[in-house]
């Protein structure tokens, strides 16, 4: 499999465009599945009553949230490294829903923290940092909106984001390096989940529909992008005519 | 999970406000995002159709 060739633009427009049905389709399928575990198979916890079902969505949200912004960056230095076209692309296309997320995420995150702590915020290190990501998300939008010239902006969204990279970490570690009331993580590499399995099933359903989700919008945009930056092409005229 | 009844299922225990709050702020944000795009996708097409156009002539 050659990549190059997968990674011009105009094999890419059309690529994704068959895709994105897919995506789209499997999202909505993995996402009521994964509704259903969360009202009809989940029992109620022992401790957290009905409450915890916020978990359902607000795992998942945040995960989201922070993976989106990794893998905006990972484009963003195949970008600025090799020169693609398509890379900045990519990271223009996630950043409005990886900030979608991070809001949900906090949303959610506030609405859990008001009956269980009493409080619907805190400045405790996890809530605060991932309350930045957003204000990272927000800004590098900001910016490229800002600047006129595509390629001037696709570079300095690019510097905003490989910068705020290292929020990411400091959001993931936040509850183990500080004392934080947001709790510790359930689920981990080196340990067994601290969880009942049929919870776990049904947060990582909802992932995986969140994740198919953003595939799919992402395509969306890209597409957009795509022939707005190669219109004066051939295949985009083309392209366009039958669009 | 068995709900005793419609209500039961409503009220989450209590925590109606919080579970359904959560659950319909993200469907509501999905669904906008996706109006949202839609929409941005039609008039980016559009503009970019007439831009065609009118660079024929």
């Amino acid at each position: 499999m050659n990549l190059y060739h997968y990674a011009a633009p105009a094999t890419f427009y059309h690529l994704a465009g068959r895709w994105i049905p897919w995506f789209a389709w499997g999202a909505a399928l993995l996402a009521g599945i994964g509704l259903y575990i969360s009202f009809f198979v989940a029992p109620t916890d022992f401790q957290q009553g009905e409450a915890y079902r916020i978990i359902f969505i607000h795992v998942p949200t945040a995960w989201m949230s922070m993976f989106i912004y990794l893998v905006m960056a990972f484009w963003c230095a195949i970008g600025l490294a090799f020169n693609t076209r398509l890379s900045f692309l990519m990271a223009r296309a996630l950043a409005p829903t990886g900030a979608l997320f991070c809001f949900l995420a906090l949303w959610t995150g506030a609405l859990w923290g008001k009956p269980m702590w009493g409080a619907w915020w805190v400045w405790d290190a996890r809530l605060t940092s991932q309350l930045i990501l957003l204000f990272l998300y927000v800004g590098i939008m900001a910016l490229w909106a800002a600047i006129d010239d595509p390629k001037r902006g696709d570079r300095a969204g690019a510097l905003l984001i490989l910068v705020g990279a290292v929020n990411v970490p400091i959001i993931y570690f936040s509850v183990t390096w500080w004392n934080t009331l947001h709790q510790g993580s359930s689920i981990n590499l080196t340990k067994a989940p601290s969880m009942a399995t049929i919870m776990l099933v049904g947060m990582l359903v909802m992932a995986v529909a969140a994740w198919l989700y953003t595939i799919a919008v992402a395509f969306v945009r890209v597409r957009g992008l795509i022939l707005e930056r190669e219109r004066h092409t051939d295949w985009a005229q083309a392209a366009l005519k039958e669009a | 999970m068995v709900w005793q009844s419609g209500t039961a299922f409503w009220s989450m225990g209590g925590y109606g406000l919080y579970v359904w709050g959560s659950f319909g702020v993200t469907v509501l944000g999905v669904a906008l995002e996706v109006w949202l795009l839609r929409r941005g996708q039609r008039s980016l097409i559009n503009r970019l159709q007439r831009m065609q156009r009118w660079e024929a002539q």
